[in-house]
């Protein structure tokens, strides 16, 4: 939980960050499968919500009052769970149970296990939910904010531009939506597969306010997410350019590692370089 | 019979009533309230009603988000628009979750007449009871309708609760009482047994009713909860009764018929006869041409109830 006498500093910021992905990059090589590429370059998005943003508290998941992070892109599933495991809603070693029999880290986020909102993995489908829980706010007279990442390559499906009609016709200034601009899709680069941009055009003429940042950069994610509380009666879109598969060289902007855990020598390469 | 009434304008005026007792209470519709009655609510409760225009999809996880935040959404639109315009987002953000969504549709079936084959949901049946968790509710008339309203309303769980376009008689007297995953039994009888929901209730009844006057006993079942379907009133009445016939407005496949021909394989292997949709679209014409067209008269009924008796002894 934040407040506003226990600011983390960037400089704590980036040590979570590098914990984070050597948390990520552990996961998925003890599972042997996963979405390393996507969960990396989310990182600093989750880590400014979770640990500066996001009213929320771990040893009470289920507040009726906490902030509503909506993971749509549920593939990058790692990770949620390692910014979860972080900040105490489970224990870190619990990360290593991931994608076996039995756990409750699934290979794709789902709702029953505490501190995540929404089950996902079916891309499109987290703003239309975010949608709801914003109006629940607004009908309950609660001042809890829901935000809602997705991805550039997500934003290809037809529900997403549903969803971005309705949030404005709504006037949901309590809404945040983060598309996470990484470039990559499974097939390819975005651009080559089917281009969705440009994004931020696109959900400015939709009615959004739009924020675009270097979604690597935490001092202007802060900035975004700060400035998005101000704004009154319209949605915030925040547009991150990121890296797919930031901080570990051979990842970055590698279309193979979008759903590929790395093998044996890759792993013990990615935990140099992340150390 | 007590005459004729409209089971969506039952379903608009419950939600009215239990509006006005629950102010967790909302309605989601997608440009139909006209159509699905969910204006009445939209008219008296304007802050709870959301009209989500014509995007089904964003409709569902909307509605979705609504029950994860403690709402008890209602969900309306047209059943062939429901599930079929948004399976996904049902299977994945209601179902998977057992959030505490009620998927109201209207015009079900062929009733709907002339609008054509694009708008006579033959086969939501089968795709909503495919999800795992999902109560199935399909109402025989307006009395019935407003039960089962309320006790979606009081149940937690994702509900789907498919009506008619047609105003249709009213089977239901007052002291009805809708029992959830209950099958009603509306006629004794010991030579066979006619399973019917929806609007078939009351040509199941015509059926027997016919047949009596040939001295062919019939017992009547109003089966309104199609999942989970009441298996011990089925195995009853196959032991009881030795052949069975259902009744729906839907495809012969995936609806009625096959949920009491999977218990009946599990327990009593029965001789059956559907009837229902085989196998095809339909077309516009009017209610009743198209009731005939397809095989879903009280004759039909009466047909199929002589022709399973006569396999009785084979």
């Amino acid at each position: 939980m934040n407040s506003e006498t226990n600011i983390l500093p960037i400089s704590e910021l980036q040590k979570i960050a590098l914990r984070l992905r050597r948390d990520i990059v552990q996961m998925i090589y003890t599972a042997g499968s996963g979405h390393p590429g996507g969960s990396l370059s989310s990182v600093e998005i989750l880590t400014t919500l979770y640990f500066r943003i996001l009213r929320h508290n771990p040893a009470d998941p289920y507040w009726p009052d906490r902030d509503r992070f909506i993971l749509s892109k549920g593939h990058v599933a790692p990770v949620l769970y390692a910014t979860l495991a972080e900040n105490g809603y489970f224990p870190v070693q619990e990360l290593q149970t991931s994608r076996k029999l039995g756990s409750r880290l699934q290979g794709h986020t789902e709702h029953s296990l505490p501190g995540v909102e929404m089950s996902a993995g079916s891309l499109g489908q987290g703003l239309s939910f975010g949608i709801g829980c914003a109006l629940a706010a607004r009908l309950a007279k609660k001042d809890y904010r829901t935000y809602v990442l997705m991805g550039d390559g997500e934003c290809e499906e037809g529900q997403v531009w549903e969803a971005s009609m309705a949030a404005p016709h709504f006037k949901l200034d309590n809404l945040v939506a983060i598309v996470d601009k990484n470039g990559l899709q499974i097939d390819g680069f975005t651009k080559d597969i089917m281009n969705s941009e440009p994004l931020s055009e696109k959900f400015r003429a939709f009615g959004w306010h739009v924020i675009d940042v270097d979604g690597h950069d935490f001092q202007q994610l802060i900035e975004a997410f700060e400035h998005a509380r101000t704004v009154k009666r319209q949605p915030v879109a925040i547009i991150a350019k990121t890296i797919k598969g930031k901080g570990v060289s051979f990842m970055e902007n590698n279309v193979d590692f979008h759903g590929k855990a790395p093998n044996a020598g890759q792993f013990e390469l990615a935990m140099k370089e992340l150390s | 019979m007590a005459g004729k009434a409209s089971l969506r304008e039952a379903y608009g005026k419950t939600l009215v009533e239990l509006g006005r007792q629950n102010p967790d209470i909302v309605v989601l519709d997608g440009d139909l309230s006209k159509s699905t009655m969910t204006l009445f609510f939209a008219k008296e409760f304007p802050d709870r009603f959301f009209d989500c225009g014509i995007a089904e999809q964003n409709l569902m996880g909307i509605a979705a988000g609504l029950a994860c935040c403690g709402k008890i959404p209602f969900a309306s639109t047209f059943a062939v628009f429901a599930p079929g315009r948004c399976f996904d987002q049902i299977r994945v953000s209601i179902a998977q979750s057992h959030h505490n969504v009620k998927i109201v549709t209207t015009h079900g079936g062929l009733t709907v007449g002339e609008d054509g084959a694009s708008h006579q949901a033959i086969e939501d049946l089968s795709l909503i009871t495919s999800m795992p968790g999902m109560t199935v509710v399909v109402p025989s008339d307006a009395v019935e309708t407003a039960q089962v309203v309320k006790t979606a309303a009081a149940t937690k769980g994702p509900f789907y609760i498919r009506l008619s376009r047609m105003e249709w008689p009213i089977v239901n007297d007052e002291t009805y009482q809708f029992k959830l995953g209950k099958a009603a039994q509306l006629r004794q009888g010991k030579q066979a047994t006619i399973i019917a929901m929806g609007l078939m209730v009351s040509n199941a009844l015509e059926a027997a009713d016919k047949l009596k006057l040939d001295g062919i006993d019939c017992r009547v079942l109003n089966m309104a909860t199609l999942k989970p379907i009441d298996e011990a009133a089925i195995v009853q009445a196959a032991r009881d009764t030795g052949a069975i016939v259902t009744a729906e407005e839907h495809l012969e496949h995936g609806g009625l018929g096959g949920a009491v021909a999977e218990v009946l394989a599990k327990t009593v292997p029965t001789p059956m006869q559907f009837v229902g949709v085989n196998d095809v679209y339909g077309q516009s014409g009017k209610p009743m041409e198209l009731l005939e067209k397809y095989g879903l008269t009280a004759k039909d009924i009466e047909q199929a109830t002589r022709r399973v008796i006569s396999r009785k002894s084979l």
